[in-house]
């Protein structure tokens, strides 16, 4: 890990009218770390993944994020053009219904070289070799290359999903329930690939999650939400077996057990 | 009868008031302004049902005036309906000089195909476009579509050449073929076959592009860039026709399959029917033309 942080968030807020998304939100992120963002529905974590990840425009604060040169830029002022090329190539966004990220009407070859192809790809066979590859690497068949997402299972859409994230070589990948909707085992092994992926690759990863067990698996660093604030932030394992703020306490103790 | 009706109402030149052509001109000059980019218009009802060529006719009404000479096509004929009643529709609203001959004209309104005579500067070629947006299929939303043009985010358009790779093998775009205008924007050059997308390159006609449903114009003007999209090891080529046509002896014209019997019959025939009658006037011969003796022999034999 680098002493230099990829990305810092100062003050950020974000207002529905007079309702609070999010307030006075303010961390910083290194590379290769996963910070899992929890709390109940309506916390306000996914606003918060939502302004981080510039699909919604904050009311105010900033959001820095160290680009591939080491230069620090603000994401809300840049260009949309820059930052949606960011958002293809440097970034992911897993969505928790597959739906949302992925073409459901083209193969899942050309789902995968989507991204490839944005930034400028223009050769068939090298395009398919790495959708391929990819494909592979979140172990979907290579005989599948060419069926619709729709024929697809939803832990394999997540999947696909996944690799027509990470195709582009990102350095940071934001995640909105990745597991939910999904069965246990299915979704055992899905966290056992992204947890391969994410050490193999050196990503960075910000997972908003509801479940503590997903957090407790994927991330080294946890903030705990609540009616828009954080609430309590620290080490993953720290944060779950000693939680300080009365809060965590509630959340920690309401896990069921089987 | 046909006189007192002829009195009765007139129409302004050209069908369309003179504000609405005003409006259809600065849509027109934004568009020939920027190759390729789909300008909105507000397009007007016009006596036809949407989807027969009702942002043509705009296109072509906003454009023409008393000295013109215009011809109307309709998959490269002359004489099929919609280009036989657009046709009487200028001549009675405008009174203008028409013509079947492409050398002639000085408008050639068209659906779905470019004549295959060369095009001259100073003509101007008026298309009919059913949908003016290359990325509809794939992405179904407007605003997104929009914003994908301005920033020039062309990726997905190679996603479907990619899945028609994937699927065929081949590059399985047969007609309204993606380009790429001057190098900026992607275009759907309405669904002409991908036989004539080579013409619109470095055309010395003027090129005009009129939605009617979707209200979009655009255009590219003479000499302008026209890139047909493809990919490194599947470069994009045109259809070639294993026969020559079976009425003039043409090659490497575009042919249609004219079904001759139920027996499973057919010959293939120039589709552009001008260019067709010219050769045949020149005196070249496909395998199935009438042959002048024999023609004047079988009349006889019919007799017996």
């Amino acid at each position: 890990m680098s002493d230099i942080p990829l990305l810092k968030v100062k003050a950020l807020s974000k207002f529905y009218g007079s309702r609070i998304g999010c307030q006075n939100v303010a961390f910083e992120l290194w590379p290769g770390e996963v910070l899992a963002v929890v709390g109940e529905s309506g916390s306000g974590k996914t606003t918060l993944l939502d302004c981080l990840a510039t699909r919604l425009a904050p009311s105010t604060g900033s959001v820095e994020y160290r680009m591939r040169d080491g230069q620090f830029r603000d994401l809300y002022r840049m260009s949309e053009a820059e930052r949606r090329f960011l958002m293809r190539t440097d970034w992911g966004f897993v969505h928790q219904n597959p739906a949302d990220g992925l073409r459901m009407t083209v193969s899942a070859g050309a789902n995968v070289g989507e991204r490839l192809m944005a930034v400028g790809d223009r050769h068939y066979g090298k395009i398919r070799a790495t959708a391929t590859d990819w494909l592979g690497r979140v172990e979907i068949a290579a005989d599948r290359i060419d069926d619709q997402p729709r024929a697809f299972s939803g832990g394999m859409r997540q999947r696909l999903q996944i690799a027509r994230n990470l195709v582009t070589n990102p350095r940071l990948v934001f995640m909105d329930e990745p597991t939910g909707g999904l069965d246990v085992s299915v979704q055992a092994r899905l966290l056992d690939l992204l947890r391969g992926l994410v050490s193999d690759l050196g990503l960075a990863a910000i997972v908003v999650t509801h479940d503590l067990a997903v957090a407790r698996l994927l991330s080294h660093r946890m903030m705990v939400m609540k009616d828009g604030h954080i609430v309590e932030t620290g080490l993953t394992d720290r944060v779950l077996d000693d939680p300080q703020a009365p809060y965590t306490q509630l959340l920690v103790s309401s896990i069921l057990q089987v | 009868m046909i006189e007192s009706h002829s009195q009765l109402a007139t129409y302004n030149f050209a069908y369309l008031d003179e504000q609405t052509k005003r409006m259809i001109r600065r849509a027109i000059l934004k568009a020939i302004a920027i190759p390729g980019y789909q300008v909105p218009f507000a397009s007007r009802e016009m006596p036809m049902p949407y989807g027969w060529g009702t942002g043509g006719v705009q296109v072509t009404a906003a454009v023409i005036g008393p000295n013109d000479t215009l011809k109307v096509i309709d998959q490269g004929a002359d004489d099929t309906t919609n280009a036989v009643s657009i046709r009487a529709f200028f001549q009675k609203v405008s009174n203008v000089q028409v013509t079947t001959k492409t050398t002639e004209a000085t408008i050639i309104q068209t659906r779905h195909r470019i004549p295959e005579t060369a095009l001259q500067a100073g003509q101007t070629l008026v298309y009919q476009v059913p949908i003016p947006e290359p990325l509809r299929f794939l992405e179904p939303r407007e605003t997104e579509t929009r914003k994908m043009h301005a920033l020039e985010e062309y990726g997905l358009m190679h996603v479907k050449l990619y899945e028609d790779i994937a699927r065929h093998g081949r590059i399985a775009t047969t007609y309204a073929y993606p380009v790429k205008v001057e190098g900026r924007y992607v275009m759907d050059p309405s669904p002409t076959p991908k036989f004539d997308n080579p013409k619109m390159h470095q055309s010395p006609a003027l090129q005009l592009f009129g939605a009617g449903r979707e209200k979009r114009i655009y255009a590219i003007p003479p000499y302008t860039e026209v890139v047909s999209l493809d990919f490194e090891d599947h470069p994009f080529e045109i259809q070639t026709f294993s026969e020559p046509c079976a009425l003039c002896g043409a090659k490497g014209s575009y042919l249609d399959e004219v079904i001759l019997d139920d027996k499973g019959g057919s010959m293939f025939v120039c589709s552009d029917t001008d260019f067709c009658e010219d050769r045949q006037a020149e005196g070249h011969r496909g395998h199935l033309s009438a042959n002048p003796a024999q023609a004047a022999v079988n009349p006889a034999e019919a007799a017996e």
